[in-house]
């Protein structure tokens, strides 16, 4: 029974709560019982809310018993990325320099969760500051794909892709800044979506890039994936780079789509991404790409290919503009409010202080971003750095929109790679960095674009990435959600761990 | 040989630019819903966005950029169409986030002016931009230094972290010469009367609600002042009342006069004025070598004022002082000079709401530039801040008008609103301050006066008028100065006989 559960996905599990066929209890035990079980090997989670995730559960049951009205994920499990601020919980961001730390406020998407009734399990393992492709970048030691315990489940978000993908959790919320939600769910296999930038509230996460950062869905199903969207979207007053807007239908397109037809929608082959221009994909992920673009056509869509000529200098581009804004986020962190403090012995300066605090807090990949972006805002240098760079950002858009001239939505594979060994890549930025080529266009222009499962190379999944034009959120699930009914689905062959 | 101040300004040209901070007097913070009010338990008035804690983010006040637009405009400034908010990146523990939300490169008012009055010439200050930004917490150093270096610990308030806080910079102002000192005390205190009127501030400059910069340099004289190629500027800081505007330039104009006479190269520094010393000292030198790191704050959707809307807060705004002391010389007759004196003693606003309450315009002039001036000064504030209000001092003018209280008594009247914070009929009652004006009890005071002072009353009858001040003196001592003097100098007069 409780293998069971955890295998269900989040709409099915909603709807058994919601008759009262299974507690919210019993779904909460269960998934903490397969944790308890498996992520001693995973190492999805820093920490596990048992006691809180248990009185959230029973919570459910009692409104359900009081004949109250549920909201549709009403009991069902979530993994929360430790960079959402929780009120009570341990929130680190990865990072030894938040270590202990107790937020005393709820990040807005947190307060949403909660307010809807899911249970939220725990806070699940990530790349410092979300400054990494694979989680190795983790103060707290790395997450083991559940495909492959030697292998990356992908980063920043990958505590959350490992803990869905192990069925650890149903659903799981991660931050997408260049890639950190899509690229963690096509190499563990699962769905996740990075919404337009300003359609989920920012209130309360850690920042890393705040003109990129954006929180989004994981799921095992793009319906599982768009309910989660709508409970966490909308816009919020506390922020200000929060849109006006309601949030996008795109539960109603999930549904749409896996009606399977996708007749007259335009399907546009990005050339620098995956298509003819292509260079330094494995060619596993090639070949799964282009049978996803097969596929598509099957569907009835019309495919086109597209030239987005600026979408090669967006690497270039992502990593200035993303370390200028985080040596100024991070520079918080210095032991004197909150957190680490180191040196505080009566004797050192002031300075001196903060400059041992965030020597001995911050890890390496934090340390050479903040060196990056405070060199590429100096004086002197800024018009060449950040300058340019916002300049790439804003060519970059305009290729998108004269694209969705001509299509619907682009697509490409999500990832160059599958995911490879823990320790391949660490010592090497500019291997790492490559991870996220064809996540980064959307991520600078701001646009949205979800991950779908799209089968397997070499035993190990690969990601087909559906990008659309800003606020048309729902393109990216209907698409999705029409091509996961598709294919074969990709978990089926997820290997079972030794628990 | 000691350098005298006119001797300095033979040789050496000034050039005074003025920063002036301001805190807005908004109900809430600049970024977020907490309070701004003064004086609250440390702190008391803070919440995750202004102690800047991991994932918070700042919302923008609006009340605080309508504000500032609303400066600009009484400033004559141009009004940003589109701008931006931009982080001036430095690490010091009175900002939470270790960057200050400020503006850059594109402030919401640039490039107007302010005409002071010096002198009876009339000097127009540039206004080179006015921007919005968040003010600090406060750092006190626990130590003998009273600085930093050498503090045993330093306490931080965040009560003031987030404060909404308006940055006003003039141009360089050159061609002062002598008059530089006055001409940036005028500009200090016009602009305080202007936020004052706008309603904006309350301008407690001890409080530090108003807060000045002055930067200062010497140019030899005649060596092309005008032309821009200034001397090596200092700014100093912790200037913060109208009296020290005015010293400090004048100090730092002495001691960079006498440093370039011995050879010296003026440093490009920040110096601190002591009030004790009178003089500037060097501040941290390591603050020049800063580079703010300055870049647009993507927490922050561009504020783009709609220029509607601006025409609208153009035409709302209030009659400034300019224009105000046009119309109260117009209307009220008040000589140009006395308009120069109003205006340096910072009391012509002062002056307009006592004619207003109903006093007379001499009346009220003799009483801001007279006795309650002289109060200011002993204290060493600004008449505005001595806590008596214009309509206070219209009902003395009336009182002592209907001959109630003579001008001794109503100055009693005065320190005594002054001292208990009471309204002026309340000290009347409390003190039993009135004329004396019973006919009997002056002349039975008179005749004790006389009988106890025979030789002094045999002078007066003899023809020595002026004795009778003595006899003056005992009336008055015996009936507690609450008579009228002149009535009891025609009294006693009367009793010994004596005619004018």
């Amino acid at each position: 029974m409780t293998g069971e559960l955890t295998r269900s996905g989040a709409a099915d599990l909603a709807a058994r709560i919601a008759s009262g066929e299974v507690s919210a209890v019993e779904v909460t035990q269960a998934h903490l019982d397969r944790i308890a079980a498996v992520d001693g090997s995973i190492h999805a989670f820093l920490h596990v809310d048992t006691e809180g995730a248990l009185g959230a559960a029973k919570a459910v049951d009692a409104l359900r018993a009081s004949g109250g009205p549920l909201s549709p994920l009403a009991g069902v499990p979530l993994a929360m990325k430790d960079v959402v601020v929780t009120q009570g919980l341990p929130t680190t961001a990865g990072s030894k320099i938040l270590e202990r730390w107790q937020p005393p406020y709820d990040a807005t998407i947190a307060r949403r969760v909660k307010d809807a009734g899911i249970v939220m399990l725990g806070k699940t393992n990530m790349d410092e500051f979300a400054m990494g492709s694979s989680t190795e970048n983790s103060a707290y030691g790395p997450t083991h794909n559940p495909w492959d315990l030697s292998r990356i489940p992908g980063g920043s978000s990958g505590g959350s892709s490992a803990a869905v993908a192990a069925f650890e959790a149903p659903l799981a919320i991660g931050t997408d800044t260049g890639g950190s939600i899509r690229q963690p769910a096509a190499v563990t296999g699962i769905v996740g979506h990075k919404p337009t930038y300003g359609t989920v509230s920012r209130y309360g996460l850690i920042a890393f890039s705040s003109s990129l950062d954006q929180a989004g869905p994981f799921g095992r199903t793009v319906l599982d994936a768009a309910l989660l969207h709508e409970v966490i979207g909308g816009h919020d007053p506390a922020d200000s780079t929060s849109l006006p807007q309601p949030v996008a239908p795109v539960v109603a397109a999930a549904r749409e789509g896996a009606r399977g037809d996708l007749k007259s929608v335009r399907v546009g082959v990005v050339r620098e991404l995956g298509g003819q221009d292509s260079t330094g994909y494995q060619a596993g992920v090639l070949a799964s790409f282009e049978s996803a673009v097969g596929s598509l056509r099957d569907l009835g869509a019309e495919v086109v290919e597209v030239s987005c000529p600026h979408f090669g200098y967006a690497l270039a581009a992502y990593y200035l503009i993303a370390p200028s804004e985080a040596s100024s986020n991070l520079a918080r962190f210095d032991g004197v409010r909150y957190g680490l403090r180191v040196g505080d012995d009566g004797v050192n300066s002031l300075e001196e202080v903060m400059s041992l605090t965030r020597e001995a807090g911050f890890g390496p990949e934090v340390k050479r971003r903040i060196m990056i972006g405070t060199y590429a805002l100096s004086s002197g240098y800024y018009e060449a750095y950040y300058g340019q760079a916002q300049k790439v950002r804003t060519l970059i858009s305009r290729d998108f929109a004269a694209a969705f001239e001509r299509v619907d939505v682009l697509v490409s594979p999500t990832s160059p790679f599958v995911a490879f060994g823990i320790g391949e890549r660490i010592d090497d930025p500019m291997a790492m960095y490559v991870n996220d080529l064809c996540t980064l266009p959307a991520s600078l222009a701001g646009t949205p674009a979800i991950s779908v499962p799209s089968g397997l190379s070499e035993g190990l999944p690969v990601g087909l990435q559906i990008m659309a034009p800003a606020l048309a959120d729902e393109r990216c699930y209907r698409v999705a959600a029409a091509f996961e009914a598709a294919v074969e689905p990709v978990l089926s062959s997820i290997p079972e761990l030794v628990a | 040989m000691t350098l005298t101040y006119e001797d300095v300004l033979r040789r050496y040209e000034p050039v005074i630019g003025i920063e002036t901070h301001v805190e807005l007097g908004t109900v809430s913070k600049m970024f977020c819903g907490c309070a701004t009010d003064f004086g609250g338990e440390p702190n008391t008035q803070v919440c995750p966005v202004c102690l800047g804690l991991p994932g918070a983010l700042p919302v923008a006040n609006e009340k605080a950029i309508e504000s500032t637009i609303r400066i600009g405009l009484a400033l004559n400034c141009s009004i940003a169409t589109w701008c931006r908010f931009a982080r001036k990146n430095y690490f010091y523990p009175d900002m939470p986030k270790n960057f200050q939300t400020s503006q850059y490169d594109e402030p919401l008012c640039v490039d107007g002016y302010l005409d002071v009055d010096v002198d009876g010439e009339t000097v127009r200050v540039g206004i080179e931009r006015v921007h919005l930004e968040e003010d600090t917490g406060k750092i006190t150093h626990v130590g003998t230094s009273g600085r930093i270096h050498g503090a045993e610990y330093s306490l931080v308030d965040y009560n003031r972290a987030g404060i909404p806080l308006v940055e006003i910079v003039t141009k360089p102002v050159p061609g002062a010469g002598a008059h530089a000192p006055e001409v940036a005390k005028a500009y200090v205190t016009e602009l305080r009367d202007i936020l004052r009127t706008l309603g904006v501030s309350d301008v407690r400059m001890e409080q530090g609600s108003l807060r000045c910069d002055v930067n200062t340099s010497l140019s030899p004289a005649g060596s092309g002042a005008d032309a821009g190629r200034w001397g090596t500027r200092t700014e100093t800081k912790n200037v913060n009342s109208l009296r020290t505007v005015e010293r400090a330039v004048r100090s730092e104009i002495l001691r960079q006069a006498a440093l370039l006479d011995a050879g010296g190269r003026i440093m490009q520094e920040t110096r601190h004025f002591s009030e004790t010393t009178g003089d500037t000292r060097p501040g941290r030198s390591k603050e020049e070598a800063t580079d703010y790191r300055y870049f647009p704050e993507p927490d922050l959707v561009p504020i783009a004022p709609d220029p509607e809307w601006v025409e609208k807060l153009r035409a709302g705004l209030p009659e400034l002082p300019a224009a105000r002391r046009d119309r109260l010389r117009a209307e009220l007759g008040v000589s140009a000079e006395d308009m120069v004196q109003l205006t340096n003693a910072g009391v012509v606003a002062l002056v307009g709401a006592t004619v207003d309450a109903g006093a007379p315009i001499g009346e009220a002039r003799n009483w801001w530039l007279g006795y309650l001036a002289q109060q200011a000064n002993s204290r060493e504030i600004d008449a505005a801040d001595l806590g008596i209000t214009p309509a206070q001092v219209a009902r003395l003018v009336e009182l002592v008008a209907d001959g109630a209280l003579s001008v001794a008594l109503a100055r009693q009247v005065v320190d005594g609103v002054l001292e208990t914070g009471q309204d002026v009929d309340a000290v009347v009652a409390q003190r039993g301050l009135k004329v004396v004006s019973d006919t009997g009890a002056l002349e039975q005071a008179a005749d004790d006066a006389i009988a106890a002072n025979p030789d002094v009353a045999d002078k007066v009858r003899g023809g020595k008028l002026p004795a009778v001040g003595a006899l003056v003196g005992a009336v008055m001592k015996a009936t507690r100065g609450q008579a009228d003097a002149a009535a009891v100098r025609a009294i006693l007069l009367e009793r010994l006989g004596v005619s004018e």
